[in-house]
């Protein structure tokens, strides 16, 4: 039991720079963004190709985190230049992205086992991978939680955080919001396919497929991130995004481990998310009996 | 200061929804103007601020604020030079960012974006000095999100934004309209004081003729996108509401018809 916790804290912090990136978006930029479902596997495909040609698992998680960013680009200039909404530029650049994933992987499934992958070093220092996997997700996760705190603080930042609030308002102030809405997606779609990469090194291998429901699960990791941990303190906000997607795994674990079927799994999360993203509405439809409740005390 | 030569500018050109809202204006607002702007619903005076501002492109003619003819330039890189106020309290602010965050980026109006910090110690203290000249208790509420503003501190506070930078232009949009009848007459006091306090070239759009006539130096009135009346100097000093009705009927030939203003 011990064991499946373990397995599912470690994995839940390399989800946890994807639910970072999925935030981003959707919370920062007020933007569904699919692209997250291609950028996801391609960060994978990047690393494991990277890996099983020799390179220095490193530098392939670091090509990875161009690859996402280029992702973004693409769906940021679809966007906003082409005025393509949101959700379709996303979409499209998803549906791109799995025959470019083939292409880059020449295959659709790499295994990675016996290669020298990022958590390597810390195996021979004596971790076992689960443990390996734990540090060094930990140790992303916060460096890329004390990055974003400060870039969200400076004046790009600020510019970005505003244009999800209200774009008409920032144009006004003399900022291009067709750039921000760039730099937002680039920046969320880096880091999900840095995610997808050390995923991919984590279990051993890269699957084309690896990204189908990817969204869903980064919005389930942000919502029961809020829910459970959330601060108004921004900072707050970006460690409850990784405690979000943590918990998200150890309940899969839990569901799991009480005999659910892994083939529900999706269902199972569809749901969830519908109901968080369903509260407030329900919250509405349930205060008139609260307050009938009040009333007759 | 502001000049706007021959300005057309239709929308839905060529479909059965075709609405010519700037048909040949033509105007000058001099350094130090304070023009007030009236007219009937749909008569364009949204639509030419908003020509001005670079929201919209005209279909003709020019618009050329100091010398510098800005009329392909796209919105954002026409804000350096212009203030603006929109007649809805949540379009000038960012709801969900704070109090400081909000004049911190309107006092970067124009201004390249870096990766510095978002506000310096010596901008919070700035902030709340112009803060407290609004006299609504804001400068203890600097971080205090926008969103939890009134309407009429969340009009008081995009002024406050609009000039923070002194604006070359200063574009208000019936930003009192939206407020109710206690707080509009405070906004429009703030108003008046922030314009004066820099001499800021203004154009204002109201649809109550008493504002109209009692603010500014010059009033001009518009119909059917086109420019009826301008007036300035002694004269309307004089202008009382029933001579801006008859001369509305003169240059129109027809009666006035702004449902708000005729009741307010
Ligand atoms: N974005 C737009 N798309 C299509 N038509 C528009 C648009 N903006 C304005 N119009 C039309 O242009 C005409 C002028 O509108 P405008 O908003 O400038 O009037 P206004 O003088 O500001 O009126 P009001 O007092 O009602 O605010 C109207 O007929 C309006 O329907
Ligand atoms: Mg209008």
């Amino acid at each position: 039991m011990l064991e499946i916790l373990l397995g599912a804290v470690s994995l839940g912090t390399l989800w946890a720079v994807m639910t970072i990136g999925v935030f981003i978006t959707y919370r920062i930029l007020n933007i569904a963004d699919l692209t997250v479902e291609g950028s996801i596997a391609m960060g994978a495909a990047i690393a494991a190709r990277g890996i099983i040609m020799g390179m220095n698992p490193y530098v392939t998680t670091l090509l990875a985190l161009i690859g996402g960013m280029a992702a973004g680009l693409v769906t940021g200039l679809l966007h906003t230049q082409l005025k393509i909404p949101a959700l379709l530029s996303g979409i499209l650049t998803m549906i791109a992205l799995w025959s470019i994933n083939l292409r880059i992987m020449g295959k659709s499934n790499i295994s990675l086992l016996r290669m020298d992958t990022v958590y390597t070093m810390l195996e021979n220092m004596g971790l076992n991978k689960t443990d390996a996997v734990m540090v060094l997700g930990l140790l992303f996760v916060l460096a890329i939680i004390i990055l974003l705190y400060w870039f969200f603080g400076t004046e790009i930042g600020c510019a970005i955080r505003a244009t999800g609030s209200n774009p008409r308002m920032v144009r006004a102030q003399g900022i291009n919001t067709d750039s921000t809405i760039i730099l937002g997606l680039i920046l969320s779609n880096g880091l999900v396919a840095v995610s997808g990469a050390l995923i991919a090194q984590s279990q051993s291998y890269s699957d084309v497929q690896m990204g189908t429901g990817a969204i869903v699960i980064g919005l389930a990791s942000v919502i029961i991130g809020e829910v459970l941990f959330g601060t108004k303190k921004f900072f707050g906000r970006l460690l409850s995004l990784a405690l979000g997607a943590i918990t998200y795994r150890i309940i899969i674990a839990l569901v799991l481990k009480m005999g659910m079927p892994a083939n529900d799994l999706k269902l199972f999360t569809a749901i969830t998310v519908a109901v968080a993203l369903s509260l407030p509405v329900l919250r509405q439809y349930f205060m008139p009996l609260r307050k009938s409740f009040k009333e007759v005390e | 200061m502001l000049r706007v030569n021959n300005v057309y500018k239709t929308f839905h050109t060529g479909t059965v929804n075709e609405k010519i809202a700037l048909y040949n204006v033509n105007m000058e607002l001099r350094e130090g103007d304070f023009i007030t702007l009236i007219g009937g619903n749909g008569a364009g005076k949204s639509t030419l601020l908003n020509c001005v501002a670079g929201v919209y492109g005209v279909d003709q003619g020019t618009i050329v604020i100091d010398a510098n003819d800005v009329t392909k330039l796209p919105e954002h890189k026409r804000a350096s030079v212009l203030g603006r106020v929109f007649q809805d309290p949540m379009m000038g602010t960012a709801a969900n960012m704070g109090i400081e965050e909000n004049l911190a980026l309107a006092y970067r109006r124009g201004q390249k974006r870096s990766l510095k910090w978002g506000i310096t110690r010596k901008e919070r203290n700035l902030f709340r000095e112009q803060l407290e000249r609004l006299e609504l208790g804001l400068e203890d509420r600097l971080q205090d999100k926008v969103g939890l503003l009134s309407g009429g501190q969340r009009q008081a506070l995009t002024l406050l934004m609009a000039t923070l930078k002194k604006p070359k232009v200063l574009l208000l949009d019936e930003h009192t309209a939206a407020l109710d009848p206690k707080t509009a007459p405070k906004v429009l006091e703030i108003t008046e004081q922030l314009i004066q306090a820099s001499n800021l070239t203004t154009m204002m759009v109201t649809h109550n003729m008493r504002d109209a006539i009692k603010h500014g130096n010059r009033l001009i009135m518009m119909h059917e996108g086109r420019i009826i009346l301008d007036i300035n100097g002694e004269e309307k000093k004089k202008l009382t509401v029933e001579d801006l009705l008859e001369r509305f009927g003169q240059a129109s030939g027809e009666e006035f018809a702004n449902d708000r203003a005729l009741l307010s």
